[in-house]
């Protein structure tokens, strides 16, 4: 690469690295980025992209390497920071002002005004925001408000904006996961021209085909860790996946023996399958518009049923009409052999369904509660008589969990919200078990904990499968699916698109139903 | 003590600090203050803020707010009034009808809130006219006068020496403590205030919590009117002004929190007390009621300031 003038480079980025509470996200990543080249990072979900791209955006600040700009180091403190650079980054969830017009969004902090007092031109910031808009190609007024745009056409927006801070670098995470075909086409054709008129693109995606088409040059991360990166005719689909998913056997072969090891076998032979009428949870031709389409499966008792597939590709959504969180539109649901109809949580909850929600701090903890009070939140019921909560039957309740689940706290009447990730996470296993329902339904069990929190987790939901409960564990972590599951179903774009046997699937295999084709 | 304990004991005691700590300057400066007869006197002030301040912990706690609780005054003490005339019925009456009045505008707000999704800020801003106007309509624009002995007597009697207004507070007061604590509707409303998402994702009737939240702080308004105008005598359409934001004052400075979930009824009413106690204070020190606005605004911000810094 030494022969390649430096000059030609915009961004580069040695040894970066980025840790987390009990997670190291980033490790000694290796990044260069050229002129008029569109460099693509793919990875699995977890791999590190996102903190990558927000480390290079100034939303986090690295804890060790360097981000050189044009040769010169810089330290990007906040976003405004990466911007004034000219780093911009469209984001994966857009971030608009969505009552003010395209325009002022567009002009955003850099409003064209008249005199003393900050008097905004309206005509001005007219014609600014139309030339960029007609530089793009892009058919959208710029009095529209925002709201009333699609989001490709907000996305565009954003692209605009981007153009006008005179961006040399642009970032965009999974740009086209909500475009339709023709409005892909349309953001290929503005990556097009932006890379001739000599604007760098980092670009994101799952969709392997874009990659292919649009990027100049890809880079792999896996775990945190740069894999490899080369001129993207250098891969092919399947080259590309094995180096995104890890060395086949040493993947495969090393969590399962390290969970095996420590929590013993977990006889998948003698889980012979009854017929589907004697299942816990039978779902069939489940839908919900937008979210998933057609789901049909079965849970047995005593069975770990893993649920795969990428980001945004319904997992949680289904999770979250199986506990009546949404509802369904279309489809049946069967408990014990029992059509049901799941329009709250609490319904779910007296059909014997739990359910450990994906983002603990969004919709599982009440993180202003003391740990007890969390714990024994579902099943109230189980320590009080007539409304009068039994404070020493609760404090029983609560010892107990803390005891089974392995939380560790100082005092019972600790605040949730001062416990680190993986103990908040057995908090809320806990919490979510105590009614003790049939079917459990687990959504990313071991996301943002440490290793040794993860391993003890694993060690509940096999103790829980044998104690005989139906498992739905959803999980985008493939080692973890792989070893936990008896049956692994891939959903792909809100539809069920495989259903893998665990003994003999490979990483590269679930990956490929995964993804989009 | 070591430095770093010291921060939590500070938020956890530090209201009853600054409360032990003025009284003792004001006894300083002022014999007349600590006296059987002065304290009596508080006590008696901060019945009515009290009454109102524990009722609208309830929604505070909930992360909503309730700003038609000094229009509820006025409504349920001129419906109370209305029923109090001497000679016709029993005093349990009238009590009863002025707390019945508070509570079924406390249900209108929390239904139009939890089913109607409209802002609290916006329903009880609107309740705030509304219920003004139903007492105004009600007693015609004028005074309820003409009130039994027996019902102006619990504005105004003594029970073993305490004024039974005050004897009320505490009445409400340990019952919302013993509720919030202790019942599970209580635990409720602490899940609803500090994550509402969650508490629907844990089976809770998110609706419900947030209906008996906001109808017992219409209750507990109802209540402070009845007293009110058992007090003065009269019901009068006009009382009550911007009583709800003294309320909502003193729940604040008793490290209530605003966003919800954090918080209770022991330090609402050390709240009350400290701005009774200044209150008080300033005019035993004739300091000039202007003068006491000041201080009053001064001492709200402060103290949440004090409360967020101590509490980092």
């Amino acid at each position: 690469m030494g022969v390649l003038e430096s000059a030609d480079v915009v961004l580069e980025v040695a040894n970066l690295g980025k840790s987390f509470p009990g997670v190291r996200a980033l490790d000694g990543v290796f990044f260069r980025l050229r002129r008029g080249e569109v460099h693509a990072v793919v990875g699995e979900n977890g791999a590190g992209k996102s903190t990558f791209m927000r480390l290079l955006a100034g939303l986090e600040t690295p804890d060790d390497g360097e981000i050189r700009f044009r040769g010169r180091p810089v330290r990007l403190r906040h976003p405004h920071a990466a911007r004034q650079l000219g780093v911009a980054m469209i984001h994966q969830e857009l971030m608009p002002f969505l009552d003010l017009t395209v325009a002022e969004n567009i002009l955003m902090g850099r409003e064209r005004t008249r005199g003393p007092f900050g008097w905004v031109d309206r005509a001005a910031q007219r014609r600014e925001a139309q030339r960029l808009l007609r530089q793009l190609d892009v058919p959208v007024s710029p009095d529209c408000r925002m709201r009333e745009l699609g989001v490709a056409e907000m996305q565009a927006v954003e692209i605009a904006r981007a153009i006008g801070c005179r961006a040399e670098v642009m970032i965009m995470d999974e740009p086209t996961s909500a475009l339709s075909e023709r409005e892909t086409r349309a953001l290929f054709r503005v990556m097009g021209d932006l890379r001739r008129q000599g604007g760098a693109i980092i670009y994101i995606s799952h969709r392997l085909e874009e990659v292919f088409e649009l990027a100049d040059t890809v880079t792999v991360l896996r775990d945190g860790r740069h894999v490899v990166t080369g001129p993207v005719t250098a891969f092919s689909r399947q080259s590309l996946i094995e180096s995104m998913v890890g060395p086949p056997k040493s993947r495969i072969a090393e969590p399962k023996s390290r969970i095996a090891g420590v929590f013993g076998g977990h006889d998948r032979a003698a889980n012979a399958r009854p017929a589907e009428d004697a299942a816990a949870l039978v779902v069939r031709g489940l839908s919900r518009a937008g979210a998933f389409a057609d789901v049909s499966f079965a849970v047995h008792r005593g069975e770990i049923v893993g649920l795969t597939g990428l980001v945004g590709a319904g997992r949680t959504e289904l999770a979250q009409a199986l506990f009546g969180m949404v509802e369904a539109e279309a489809g049946e649901v069967r408990v014990q052999g029992v059509a049901v109809r799941l329009r709250s949580p609490r319904q779910a909850i007296d059909h014997g369904i739990a359910l450990l929600t994906e983002d603990r701090k969004h919709d599982g903890l009440v993180l202003t509660l003391p740990v007890m009070h969390n714990l024994t939140l579902c099943g109230l019921d189980r320590c009080s008589r007539g409304g009068w909560i039994n404070g020493r039957r609760e404090e029983a309740v609560a010892d107990a969990l803390i005891a089974d689940f392995g939380v560790r706290i100082a005092h019972r009447e600790q605040s949730t919200g001062t416990l680190s990730g993986g103990n908040q996470q057995k908090v809320a296993l806990g919490k979510a078990l105590l009614p003790d329902p049939d079917i459990v339904i687990l959504d990313e069990p071991t996301r943002g904990i440490d290793v040794g929190a993860k391993a003890e987790i694993y060690g509940l939901i096999r103790r829980l499968a044998q104690s005989g409960k139906a498992i739905l564990l959803i999980s985008s972590e493939l080692p973890e699916v792989l070893a936990l599951s008896d049956r692994i179903l891939v959903m792909r774009q809100g539809r069920l698109s495989a259903a893998l046997d665990p003994r003999r699937a490979t990483p590269a295999e679930i990956l490929h139903w995964a993804m989009p084709e | 003590m070591h430095p770093r304990n010291i921060r939590p004991w500070l938020a956890r005691y530090g209201l009853l600090l600054a409360l032990v700590g003025i009284s003792l300057a004001l006894s300083l400066a002022k014999p007349g203050f600590l006296t059987v007869s002065n304290l009596i006197n508080v006590v008696r002030q901060i019945s009515i803020n009290g009454i109102l301040a524990v009722g609208v912990t309830y929604v505070l706690l909930t992360g909503g707010v309730d700003l038609s609780l000094g229009s509820l005054v006025a409504l349920s003490g001129v419906a109370a009034a209305c029923w109090a005339h001497p000679g016709e019925y029993p005093v349990v009456v009238p009590v009863l009808i002025g707390v019945l009045a508070g509570a079924l505008c406390g249900a209108a707000n929390g239904a139009v809130i939890t089913w109607g999704r409209v802002a609290p800020f916006i329903v009880t801003l609107g309740m705030m006219t509304v219920a003004r106007g139903l007492a105004l309509v009600i007693s015609g624009g004028r005074p309820v006068s003409n009130l039994s002995r027996a019902f102006t007597t619990l504005g105004s009697a003594d029970l073993l020496g305490i004024p039974v207004p005050a004897l009320i507070l505490a009445a409400v007061a340990l019952a919302s403590h013993l509720c919030l604590r202790h019942l599970r509707v209580g635990r409720y409303v602490y899940a609803v205030g500090g994550n509402e998402l969650a508490a629907r994702a844990s089976g809770i009737n998110v609706a419900g919590v947030k209906l008996f939240a906001y109808t017992v702080c219409g209750a507990c308004a109802g209540l402070a009117g009845v007293v009110l105008a058992s007090r003065i005598t009269t019901g009068q359409p006009n009382a009550g002004l911007a009583y709800e934001l003294d309320a909502i004052a003193a729940v604040v400075i008793g490290g209530t929190s605003l966003s919800g979930g954090v918080g209770g009824v022991g330090g609402t009413l050390l709240g009350a007390l400290l701005m009774g106690v200044i209150n008080n204070g300033l005019d035993l020190l004739n300091v000039s009621s202007y003068y006491q606005q000041i201080v009053k605004g001064l001492i709200i911000v402060g103290a949440v300031w004090l409360d967020k810094r101590s509490t980092k």
